[in-house]
């Protein structure tokens, strides 16, 4: 999408609409401020978001792929950047530079059953596969989600779960870490779920996105229950100041997580995943 | 003007007498070429903006070792007879502070405004060949990854390079280890080597490119008899045996990939002070920030970049806190990615030996001896 | 409990006990169902029954002012329900309320115990049954401790 071929200079975006998903997260729907095309990405690419003057965050895309006259970005507020980002308005600008990185493997899963594991915030970057896999659903074999976050009120993009499950066969399994009295879902962590979700494991293709502890217990309870090693998939986080590869700041072991991911393949990561402030 | 490494000079030596080194620095700038050597300042040789042969540290030579730096006065008249100073050439390329951009908002917009690229022409006096490596090296980084830096493409791309064949070697070099020197083998327009005998001081110059060819022709010289080219060739072999420190470094990436939880790394944690140091002087560190700013009327952003150093805390932090909090962890992110993970990401190792890093090191940490205390533990296991 | 056995025996939790013991802890067996909203059991009520959930859901309750009562896990099909009943003094912890229609065997206690003092097989095979159950159930909860999508991750 870049038009200026320098890779530090944002490109302006303009604030359609501003959405409060729960508490603390909100979607900034935006649309090019200048005129430039719309841009293609991938499902899991991030873009760096500039707030002016205030500095620039890497945020996961999170919406529909085959749309991309909108570009969506689902945020918590963790920070200077993302507090500034909950207060702006129809019409305000953005700065954004991307897309960047390496995407889910929405094209490998072709012809497999496919689980997606996503905790808290980590169904944001796994939005955008959802998105792309119910529109080629035929491809697919069965398409599980399961999704733990900490208390009923912090589910993420209820309607969307809803519809895609009745309309196009996604099986939705929703957990969280507790509830009041009256939920009638479940309660426990997300691994609880992988047990007894109905995939076929030898052929399936998994999709982790959220908190490292929770990907490292989901990694081992999907090996468990059968799932090969290398047909599972994690989306990683470091601290990003370029997104372009400059910086350093994002390497995590031998790779860079904004050009070498954010979306890896398993085994790229074996030196790395159980290694303490790596 | 070289960006890429070519292949290796072949062709004619040439002598070029010291009284005329002058005359090729006059033609550098009256080709418009701003002059960058080595000068003296503060105790120490650093690299400045130079007029001619008279700014460089002659007579002067330096010692090194873990966490020592000192001039020493040489008993002859040697132009480049130190080794190196604190500083690379890479605070030329890759600036330790740069405005990338600046914005003025208006209502809701806002206009930005890029920096002009840099447009001068820059000539290097006395580039080591360890120097000449990490330029290679950061090359392969900042232009050879998916997106090219162009505030370094720019700086690389008007350098002619003047590089001088080390004489003597200092105490922490360890080039011949990483096969980076002391011969200059690429990546120049000229290559001198000094030889300083009791009746005459010249240099043998090889060509590197052809810049460096047409402006050589200007400057009086004749081609080298092979007893002057036997000299500069002991002075190299020489420099190359009197190394200072030695890194074994076979299947060294796999061997740190190996001990990521050796003890070791608490030894050395328990004497690093995180100071940094060694990242600054460091010639192939690459790694930036960037600051966005405002000005209190909300009016004015601006965005610079400067250099950071994996060192600090604040640079793993995620929301949170740091995924590297302990300096034991910072420290193996430095010595693995110098050694081990830069083999992994660029193909070939990030560090060329100069030993800057041991000599600059507050506490004289000293990374040939952790590798070795961390090789020599294994083969005692096994 | 003879025309039931093929079902219960087929339950994970019992699978490769041998015969005789099976029919020990058979014969303890019954069979229940909890409607939606029906308490399974009550904290500080006598613990003496354990249940393998067949298919519904359970939500394990704790009360706790001034919020209220807070479910801190569920439990579903295939999973065992209880283990105060090896564990004097033999109370219910928490609450255990059926969050929709539950259908499950229950095992008697009282019953149980006594067998497991007399044969200590049996005891052996079923304490190798329960404690990987429990630490997963650690486990898990150990991660729930960490409040992973909390303020602060």
């Amino acid at each position: 999408m870049a038009a200026s071929s320098n890779p530090m200079i944002p490109l302006p975006y303009r604030v359609l609409r501003f959405k409060q998903e729960t508490h603390d997260t909100f979607t900034l729907l935006l649309e090019p401020a200048n005129g430039h095309p719309d841009f293609a990405f991938l499902p899991g690419q991030f873009n760096m978001l500039y707030v002016f003057g205030v500095g620039e965050v890497p945020i996961s895309i999170s919406g529909d792929p085959a749309e991309p006259n909108l570009l969506v970005h689902t945020t918590r507020v963790v920070g200077a950047v993302t507090k500034a980002m909950r207060n702006l308005k129809p019409g305000d600008r953005m700065g954004i530079r991307g897309p960047y990185g390496r995407g889910w493997p929405v094209r490998e899963a072709e012809g497999r059953d496919v689980v997606l594991v996503a905790g808290g915030i980590g169904l944001a970057p796994l939005r955008p596969t959802l998105y792309a896999l119910m529109e080629n659903r035929e491809k697919y074999g069965r398409i599980v989600l399961l999704y733990g976050t900490r208390t009923p009120d912090d589910i993420l993009f209820r309607r969307d779960l809803k519809d895609w499950g009745g309309e196009f066969d996604l099986e939705v399994y929703i957990t969280v870490d507790r509830a009041k009295g009256g939920w009638r879902g479940n309660v426990g962590v997300v691994t609880t779920l992988i047990p007894r979700a109905p995939f076929d494991p030898h052929s399936t293709v998994a999709m982790i996105c959220g908190p490292e502890v929770m990907m490292r217990f989901t990694v081992q309870g999907l090996h468990k229950r059968g799932v090969p090693l290398e047909q599972i998939y994690v989306s990683m986080e470091r601290n990003m100041k370029c997104g372009n590869g400059f910086c350093g700041h994002c390497q995590y072991g031998s790779l860079f997580v904004c050009k070498d991911g954010p979306v890896f393949h398993f085994d790229q990561l074996q030196n790395w995943f159980d290694k303490w402030e790596i | 003007m070289v960006t890429k490494p070519t292949a290796p000079s072949v062709g004619p030596l040439y002598i070029l007498d010291r009284n005329d080194l002058d005359s090729l620095l006059r033609v550098l700038t009256s080709n418009g070429f701003t002059l960058i050597g080595p000068t003296l300042r503060d105790h120490a040789v650093v690299y400045d903006q130079i007029e001619s042969s008279r700014d460089f540290p002659a007579g002067w030579s330096d010692e090194q070792a873990g966490g020592t730096y000192r001039l020493i006065q040489r008993d002859d008249e040697a132009l480049f007879g130190y080794t190196q100073g604190l500083q690379s050439w890479k605070q030329y390329l890759l600036l330790s502070h740069l405005k990338l951009w600046e914005a003025r908002k208006n209502s809701k917009e806002y206009q930005l405004k890029e920096e002009p690229l840099q447009r001068e022409k820059t000539a290097f006096i006395g580039a080591r060949a360890c120097e000449l490596r990490a330029m290679a090296i950061q090359d392969q980084v900042l232009l050879r990854g998916p997106y090219a830096d162009p505030y370094y493409q720019s700086q690389r791309e008007r350098l002619f390079i003047i590089a001088v064949e080390c004489g003597q070697a200092g105490g922490t070099c360890f080039c011949v280890s990483m096969n980076a020197g002391p011969r200059v083998e690429a990546g120049f327009d000229l290559a001198l080597t000094e030889v300083v005998e009791k009746k005459r001081h010249y240099f043998t110059v090889r060509i590197g490119s052809e810049t460096g060819r047409k402006l050589f022709a200007e400057v009086p010289h004749r081609e080298a008899e092979e007893k002057e080219a036997a000299a500069a060739e002991r002075i190299v072999k020489n420099t190359a045996q009197r190394m200072g420190r030695v890194l074994d470094t076979s299947d060294l990436k796999n061997l740190l990939y190996r001990n990521l939880e050796h003890p070791r790394w608490d030894d050395v944690a328990a004497r690093c002070l995180t100071c940094a140091n060694c990242t600054q002087v460091c010639p192939t560190c690459f790694c930036t920030t960037v600051v966005d700013s405002m000005d209190l009327t909300g009016k004015q952003a601006e965005r610079r970049r400067y250099w950071d150093s994996c060192f600090t805390l604040e640079y793993s932090y995620i929301h949170g806190g740091s995924v590297r909090a302990s300096p034991k962890s910072r420290y193996r992110q430095w010595l693995i990615h110098k050694l081990a993970t830069w083999c992994d990401q660029f193909g070939e190792s990030g560090c060329v030996g100069c030993g800057r890093c041991i000599t600059w090191c507050p506490v004289a940490i000293d990374l040939t001896e952790e590798v070795s205390a961390i090789r020599e533990s294994e083969s005692q296991r096994r | 409990m003879k025309t039931h056995e093929p079902q219960l025996t087929e339950h994970p939790f019992l699978k490769g006990l041998e015969p005789r013991l099976l029919t020990l802890v058979t014969g303890c067996a019954s069979h229940v169902r909890f409607n939606a909203g029906e308490y399974v059991a009550k904290e500080g009520d006598a613990a003496n029954q354990f249940y393998l959930i067949r298919e519904g859901k359970v939500a394990m309750e704790i009360y706790r002012p001034p919020e209220g009562v807070i479910i801190i896990q569920t439990l579903s099909d295939g999973d065992v329900l209880g283990w105060s009943w090896l564990v004097p003094p033999h109370n219910w912890r928490f609450n255990f309320r059926a969050v929709e229609l539950t259908r499950a065997f229950a095992f008697d206690g009282t019953c149980l115990r006594n067998k497991l003092e007399q044969d200590h097989d049996l005891a052996y095979e079923l304490f190798r049954r329960f404690i990987p159950i429990i630490v997963q159930r650690l486990e898990a909860t150990r991660l729930q401790l960490l409040d992973l999508y909390g303020e602060q991750s």
